[in-house]
């Protein structure tokens, strides 16, 4: 309101009444109202309510002080967050590879169709090879873990144990002068670094709000996981012992977790002792109680709300990505494609960091959503010349080897992928929910420079003990 | 039907909640935890989707269902222990049902400890009368031996009071017709007000001419009164802006809004 004079209204002299009222009474007038109105909720539920509950702690609360102590908290958190991951490594395997032996079989019978319509070369390559190919990879691998991962971590929630997870990690965040609360919205960005930051409006001080959107994304989110989960199974899996594979490759998921978890604390640290400096607010959390979890509601709702809803925006982006990705590496400029023109533009900067060209390219045309890096680097593998079949991990194992993978190759894409620059839907969210273009591209650049320096440390520190 | 025109232009442009005309509005409020969620999804199913409120960063979800011929609208409010209007959740709760005028507003009340939740369905009955009272987690409290008497508390409380279990689904039927009855003006009610101490109702009495004058019948003086008392700053401001009290707006500017009552 600009005007220079404001007349006085009759809402104005009502709120000068009030407010001489309110100090004749001695000030005290808004506490004696509340104490009033719980006097008579207290009278009334007195009178309704009989409670032959005994006063003896009963098993919640022992189960709270287990769940909750100094001692047991943390190891306990670790164990189910690495069983969680263990049931779906384990479990997502065999969906896996039966979804894509049917998937790949079926693109056999579309270029036998193909080839009886007499379609052009370049059209079955753009649909089948690339399109088609895209999409059965992004089902096959993608949908069985999220199929099992979501409803597992929804039922944890049913449970009433991810507010523990945040009264336990409170402390640790108050030492970084952020908020307990920020657990909660790290949870959520297991799911979808996007509705992660939407959470965080759960937090009410901005300068904490602001800290919990910018690292959000240093908790992978369900378009990563399948990238670390088969990265993870090939190439650490791989080299133990027969039988032990997934829960080695479970163990190198839960570390990769708690190293994300780990920058989260420096970066949040960080960020309130620099630009955002200013005191933790208070946290006042009720623990709910523990409920029976409804194994079909919470099976149902996250097979609909969260499993399908991420599985179909992969779809629309793999599918056209894999097709212009084919494109890309179909298309011919002097002799080499012009992904391999991109390629070998990038191959010192990703070779720096213990990637290569290929792979540093896709992890920028994954820019719209990361579900698409493996698709792309698959395609722009295969469309230089490597036309192997993949239909089982084994495979995939066979093309990134053939690609010079390295197990430092592997360690660093892993790295790379929990760190690196969020996808450009939790960049919209991160505007949307901060207004601030600034802060839009804290949320882009800061992991961005993380993800280069800790593969760059990691890469040339391999390099030089001659590890790798 | 000027009044519900007025409250559903209110919905529409102030709550971002577009009710068909024929359709009744339900508020949802109730405590953290109580399972508000449970009876929201029971009731509306998949026939629901979550929006923003405008300009405030906190979500609601809004969702429909028929019964006995009749499309509800019901609108999921931000869970709170109190419509005080200490935090932005509460304040959009209250202003919600304050301005919004919702045809029902049910009160979700936790059977387990329901002393602390009966405090939001006290306020709640302060601004309108149109309250159904639902106390869920019957199934709990009965587990931890705690017996609540319905009757007795709808006698207390003078509004409708259904006993629910709503994940397993109990009383959900009830609930429906108690809030269609209500909804179609069939039932009769007598909520219960706050009996406030001798220093809080003095102060009520001194202010209250100048609220009437102020308010007339458009909303409760009484409770307006309260909350001038109270001191609370955003309700001035909200209340000016719903009313039309405020000073009228530098030439130019846009009118924030014009609510004709």
């Amino acid at each position: 309101m600009s005007a220079a004079i404001k007349p006085i209204s009759p809402l104005a002299e009502a709120c000068a009444e009030a407010e001489s009222i309110r100090l004749d009474s001695g000030g005290s007038l808004g506490d004696a109202i509340v104490a009033d109105i719980y006097a008579n909720a207290e009278t009334i539920a007195r009178r309704a309510v009989k409670n032959d509950a005994k006063h003896t702690k009963g098993w919640d609360a022992k189960l709270d002080d287990i769940l909750t102590s100094r001692l047991l908290g943390y190891p306990i958190m670790l164990v189910l967050l690495s069983v969680v991951f263990w049931i779906t490594v384990e479990g997502a395997n065999l969906p896996s590879e039966m979804i894509a032996s049917v998937l790949f079989g079926f693109q056999d019978q579309l270029t036998e169709w193909f080839q009886v319509w007499g379609a052009p070369a370049w059209l079955h390559g753009v649909l089948v090879l690339g399109l088609y190919r895209a999409l059965a990879w992004v089902v096959s691998v993608m949908l069985p873990p999220m199929a099992i991962f979501f409803p597992l971590f929804t039922l944890l929630e049913d449970l009433g144990y991810l507010p523990r997870v945040a009264f336990n990690l409170d402390s640790l965040f108050k030492k970084c002068k952020a908020c307990g609360k920020q657990a909660l919205t790290m949870c959520m960005g297991f799911g979808c670094n996007a509705a992660g930051v939407v959470s965080c409006r759960i937090i009410d001080s901005p300068r904490e709000r602001l800290i919990a959107i910018v690292t959000n994304n240093f908790v992978p989110c369900n378009g990563r996981f399948p990238t670390l989960i088969a990265v993870a199974t090939i190439f650490m899996g791989g080299a133990a012992a027969a039988g032990s594979e997934t829960l080695i490759a479970s163990g190198v998921i839960t570390a990769l977790v708690l190293i994300g978890v780990a920058v989260t604390f420096a970066a949040s640290w960080a960020l309130s002792h620099t630009v955002l400096k200013g005191e933790p607010s208070a946290l006042v959390l009720e623990l709910p109680p523990y409920r029976k979890p409804q194994f079909g509601a919470v099976i149902y709702r996250s097979m609909i709300d969260r499993t399908l809803f991420v599985l179909k925006r992969a779809v629309f982006m793999a599918a056209p990505a894999g097709a212009i990705t084919w494109i890309l590496g179909n298309a011919y400029i002097g002799g080499m494609s012009v992904i391999g023109h991109l390629a070998s533009w990038l191959h010192p900067l990703g070779h720096a960091i213990g990637l290569d060209g290929f792979i540093l390219l896709a992890f920028i045309l994954g820019l719209p959503a990361n579900e698409i890096v493996v698709p792309i680097l698959l395609m722009s593998y295969l469309s230089s010349g490597f036309m192997v079949e993949f239909e089982s991990l084994e495979q995939l194992r066979a093309i990134l080897v053939n690609n010079g993978w390295t197990w430092l190759t592997a360690v660093c894409t892993m790295l790379f992928c929990l760190l690196h620059w969020p996808c450009t839907t939790t960049l919209l969210s991160a505007y949307k929910e901060s207004g601030s273009i600034k802060w839009t591209f804290a949320a882009f650049a800061i992991p961005t420079v993380i993800a280069f320096a800790v593969c760059f440390v990691v890469a040339q520190t391999a390099r030089g003990l001659g590890l790798a | 039907m000027q009044k519900q025109d007025v409250s559903r232009r209110v919905l529409r442009e102030h709550f971002g909640i577009v009710a068909a005309p024929e359709q009744h509005v339900i508020a949802l409020a109730g405590n953290p935890n109580v399972g508000k969620s449970t009876v929201f999804n029971a009731l509306t199913g998949l026939r629901q989707h979550t929006g923003n409120w405008p300009g405030k960063t906190v979500d609601n979800a809004q969702g429909t269902f028929t019964f006995r011929d009749r499309s509800f609208l019901m609108v999921d409010l931000p869970g709170t222990y109190s419509i005080l209007a200490n935090t932005v959740e509460e304040q959009v709760a209250r202003d919600f049902i304050c301005f919004g005028r919702p045809d029902v507003t049910l009160v979700v009340l936790d059977a387990t400890c329901l002393e602390r939740n009966l405090n939001l369905a006290l306020q709640v009955m302060e601004i309108t009368p149109e309250v159904v009272v639902c106390v869920n987690l019957m199934d709990e409290a009965r587990k931890k031996n705690i017996t609540v008497n319905i009757d007795l508390l709808k006698k207390e409380l003078g509004v409708p009071v259904v006993a629910t279990a709503a994940r397993n689904g109990a009383g959900l039927g009830e609930l429906k017709e108690t809030m269609y009855q209500m909804a179609a003006g069939m039932l009769e009610i007598y909520p219960r007000h706050i009996v406030y101490s001798d220093q809080v109702e003095n102060a009520v009495a001194k202010l209250l001419p100048s609220i009437q004058r102020l308010v007339g019948n458009r909303l409760n003086p009484r409770w307006v009164a309260l909350r001038l008392l109270d001191g609370d700053r955003t309700f001035i401001e909200t209340i000016g802006l719903h009313l039309d009290l405020l000073p009228a707006t530098p030439a130019g500017g846009e009118r924030i809004q014009e609510v004709a009552m």
